[in-house]
């Protein structure tokens, strides 16, 4: 049987087996990490329970991120006759409703629905949202609709059709494929895809190694868990390709330690791809022969870097080593390594089966195809995203995430994480890619994007990453070591009200002493979310150094907790039960009032004190307290 | 740290287990404590010296591979670990004041464990969750937008867990004192 026959048998299995299984109702529900915080468990169980009671004879999977986690627990329900709708946030009682009014009699309950997924005369579609039409999604297409631990959904959807072609060709021809693609690295820098392939396939050695980059460190992004999470296959296919491309025999997938969901995915892909021949000797029965380890991270940003990601798996510390030789040359054991990320891996499998005009097609001239993005913070819509590079910031924030929150204002965008940086609302405009971002002194990063409101202060955000850059500093050069530490004190001065102006030159200097003085790119770059908020933001750090104030009113130490008396209502006290410290007491005119000395500025009361009062706020600079006359009214209240 | 009676044997029997069903090259040896760590919940020195023997390196190294990685614990964990996310999107939505209140209420620091060791107090950077942010997981289980009020909640469900179990502790030993 040549290549094509056998893949052909195993894709017509799937496909009839699919097909089968879409002649009767099918709920999915969304159980990917952030799903299971969100209830999707529960959620799960009850589909299961009420079908039982029900008799219904109808098919419950669990799939992985659809992409709209502000709505979760989400479930889709695909019943012969009706449109395919998807339903959030669903409850317990939803659940059952759906079930009952849905499955066993014939309403939808449009009411709950959020979109459908094909186009209806009915309900709207994802694509009639301002998010769907600016949204192009690739790698995050089947996310959250076909179940990841069932090899024949991904099958049924042309998976690994891309793999059967491509052991067709020449493993050059595959190379180029992707160098015409322009593909470049979603793992950060951008890097050429095909440049790199090319290299470690003319590179001396055996055995040849691909390595996929799941250590996902930057610690506000999620994005490769997610795509770990809702379909391992399309990554294991782009590593097949990859290693086929330079001709390797052992690939690794370095997770994070704390995916534990993403690596039992994993596995279970790996051993379903083993038994349909897809992966080990002689793939889909070629002379090729592959196979996949899977080595988890210990929690060390470091390691993301490559060369440190190479020192972990051989069984050392993670401390990155000086670059050249790349990896490419001389990788893992010594031997030419390709090392890519997880996106990038997964668009592989598109470019080969869609071709490289295809993908240059999509997004900007030098950034061809998507970003994909972890959209978090103030922001309406959160989730995970995928639009055309190009895409302006301000679309992906009002458009894609239908805007702020709570009606407040925008103030920045983090893009790129601890190597990223804060770009105002002048920058709203900047078309998102690789190139235009570092030139804002931002960087792609890996994806994370934190939406910041006006409550959210510059200040900290630069000493909230320096902090998470000077631990996780591996402690080799000087400049990053030393140097992050000394920013880091300074930072933390400001915000406690004890910087002075000459403090932000030093904080400049310094910025670029480690820029220069440090071997990795965690050095080279922990400065950026320092220097783009001084850049943007002067005003916050001079009003936190001039007049000791917080103007987003986070800093603790330059804020106080005050009860406003004119708008207490007196009677409720729901902060007095709600204080930790016993701050708050009731004065003898019945408002209530903080011991300032006590309060140790939980934020209970502020939360507790019911919406139609709001009577707790914060103000800055600090109140400095009248102790006598607190406590005098305190004790009269005894 | 002191050893309670039998801990040693038995920690002796489980890191020998996991090294048999490991090879002994270099690049086994971070699998081989990570189940350990597993298994034992942290990496008694014991347990290493007993490692370096087997993969045949000197015991500075796997205490330097330990040391390195954040993952890796010297004690022992308490009987619940907590572990607040603070990663860039729940510090900006009051992780940071999470952690305060668990702080406080445990009256410990991160990354200690009570002095009963009924619970430990770790950070995490972002569990992927981000949309619910902020959140910490309770012994792997993940608690989407806690507030401070929340932080309350939390301990309390294990107080009155630990009362209760204490109860049927206590019964039960009384009916089997009357059984025997
Ligand atoms: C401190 C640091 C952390 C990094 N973390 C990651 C990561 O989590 N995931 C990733 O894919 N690349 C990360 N990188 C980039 C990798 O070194 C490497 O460039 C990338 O994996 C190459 O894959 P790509 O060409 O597909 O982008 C990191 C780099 C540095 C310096
Ligand atoms: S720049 Fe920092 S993290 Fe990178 S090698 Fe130097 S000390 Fe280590
Ligand atoms: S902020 Fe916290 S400690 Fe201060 S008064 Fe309010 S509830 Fe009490
Ligand atoms: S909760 Fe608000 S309204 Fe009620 S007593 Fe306290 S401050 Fe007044
Ligand atoms: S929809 Fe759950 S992780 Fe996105
Ligand atoms: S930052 Fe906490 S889950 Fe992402």
């Amino acid at each position: 049987m040549s290549i094509a026959d056998k893949y052909n048998a195993i894709r017509i299995a799937a496909v009839e087996k699919i097909d089968k299984m879409k002649e009767k109702p099918h709920v999915l529900v969304g159980t990917a990490t952030c799903g299971r915080a969100a209830g999707a468990l529960t959620i799960l169980d009850v589909f299961r329970e009420e079908a039982d009671k029900h008799q219904l004879d109808i098919i419950i999977d669990e799939v992985g991120c659809m992409g709209h986690c502000y709505a979760e627990p989400l479930v889709v329900i695909a019943k012969p006759g009706f449109p395919t709708l998807c339903y959030g946030p669903v409850d317990e009682g939803i659940a059952k409703r759906l079930v009952v009014d849905f499955l066993v009699n014939d309403d939808p309950c449009y009411d709950f629905a959020i979109a459908a997924l094909e186009p209806n005369d009915e309900f709207p579609t994802f694509e009639d949202f301002p998010r769907g039409v600016i949204e192009k999604k690739i790698i995050l297409a089947d996310c959250g609709f076909i179940d990841p631990n069932d090899i024949d959904h991904y099958l049924a959807r042309d998976g690994y059709a891309a793999l059967a072609k491509v052991l067709e060709m020449e493993p050059y021809a595959v190379i180029e494929e992707v160098k015409s693609a322009k593909l470049r690295g979603r793992g950060g820098a951008g890097f050429p895809t095909g440049v790199k392939w090319e290299r470690c396939f003319k590179a001396e050695g055996s055995p040849k190694y691909v390595i996929c980059n799941a250590d996902e460190g930057d610690p506000g992004a999620f994005m490769d868990r997610a795509i770990l999470e809702s379909n391992p296959h399309q990554l294991i296919e782009g590593m097949i390709i990859a290693a086929y491309a330079i001709q390797a025999s052992t690939g690794y997938i370095y997770v994070r330690a704390e995916y534990p969901l993403a690596v039992a995915r994993l596995r279970n892909a790996i051993s379903q791809a083993r038994e349909k021949g897809l992966l080990g000797d002689n793939i889909l029965g070629s002379d090729f022969s592959f196979d996949v380890i899977i080595f988890q991270g210990s929690g060390a940003f470091v390691c993301g870097e490559e060369t440190a990601l190479i020192e972990s798996i051989e069984g050392k510390p993670g401390v990155p080593n000086h670059r050249p030789p790349y990896p490419a040359t001389c990788g893992l054991y010594g031997k030419p390594t390709v090392i890519n990320n997880v996106k990038t891996l997964s668009y592989v499998p598109h470019i080969l089966r869609k071709g490289a005009d295809w993908f240059r097609s999509i997004g900007t001239e030098n950034s061809p195809g998507t970003a994909v993005f972890a959209l978090a913070g103030k922001v309406v819509g959160t989730g995970l995203v995928e639009v055309p590079m190009g895409t302006t910031i301000r679309e992906l924030v009002y458009d894609v995430g239908s805007g702020i929150k709570d009606d407040k204002m925008f103030k920045a965008v983090q893009i790129g994480g601890p190597s990223g940086g804060c770009l105002p609302e002048s920058s709203l405009d900047l078309p998102i890619d690789f190139d235009s971002l570092q030139e804002a002194g931002a960087m792609m990063g890996s994806g994370g994007l934190v939406v910041l409101d006006e409550d959210d202060c510059m200040v900290e955000i630069a000493r909230f990453f320096l902090d998470f850059t000077q631990k996780e500093s591996c402690g080799k050069c000087t400049f990053c070591r030393l140097g992050t530490k000394q920013m880091l004190d300074i930072l933390t001065d400001i915000t406690q009200g004890k910087g002075s102006l000459e403090d932000l030159n030093i904080l400049q200097d310094l910025a670029e002493d480690v820029k220069m003085g440090s071997l990795c790119s965690l050095g080279k770059t922990a400065p950026n979310p320092v220097l783009t908020t001084l850049k943007y933001f002067r005003d916050e750090y001079e009003a936190h150094i001039n007049e000791g104030r917080c103007p987003a009113l986070m800093c603790k130490d330059l804020i106080t907790y005050i009860i406003i008396p004119e708008k207490c209502s007196k009677l409720c006290d729901v902060c007095i039960g709600s204080c930790p410290t016993e701050a708050i007491y009731t004065r003898p005119d019945m408002l209530k009032a903080i011991y300032l000395d006590k309060c140790v500025k939980c934020n209970n009361c502020m939360v507790a004190c019911p919406p139609q009062y709001k009577a707790v706020i914060k103000v800055s600079p600090p109140i400095v307290e009248e102790k006598e006359e607190t406590v005098e009214g305190g004790k009269e209240d005894e | 740290m002191e050893l309670l009676p039998g801990e040693l044997e038995q920690i002796k029997a489980e890191t020998a287990e996991i090294l048999q069903q490991h090879g002994t090259e270099r690049q086994e040896l971070i699998p081989i404590i990570q189940e350990i760590q597993e298994r034992l919940g942290y990496l008694p020195k014991p347990a290493m010296e007993q490692v370096a023997r087997a993969l045949d390196i000197p015991e500075v190294d796997v205490y330097s591979v330990a040391t390195f990685y954040n993952q890796f614990r010297l004690n022992p964990p308490g009987k619940h670990q907590i572990k607040v996310c603070m990663g860039t999107a729940c510090h900006m939505m009051g992780g940071h004041i999470v952690m305060d209140s668990f702080e406080r209420r445990l009256e410990i620091k991160e990354g200690e464990t009570t002095p009963d060791r009924e619970f430990s107090l770790e950070r995490v950077a972002c569990v992927g969750c981000c949309a619910l942010a902020p959140v910490v997981l309770v012994d792997e289980k993940v608690e989407a937008k806690v507030s401070p009020i929340r932080v309350d909640g939390i301990l309390l469900t294990f107080e009155i867990e630990k009362s209760e179990q204490e109860k049927v502790e206590e019964k039960e030993q009384q009916e089997g004192g009357v059984e025997e």
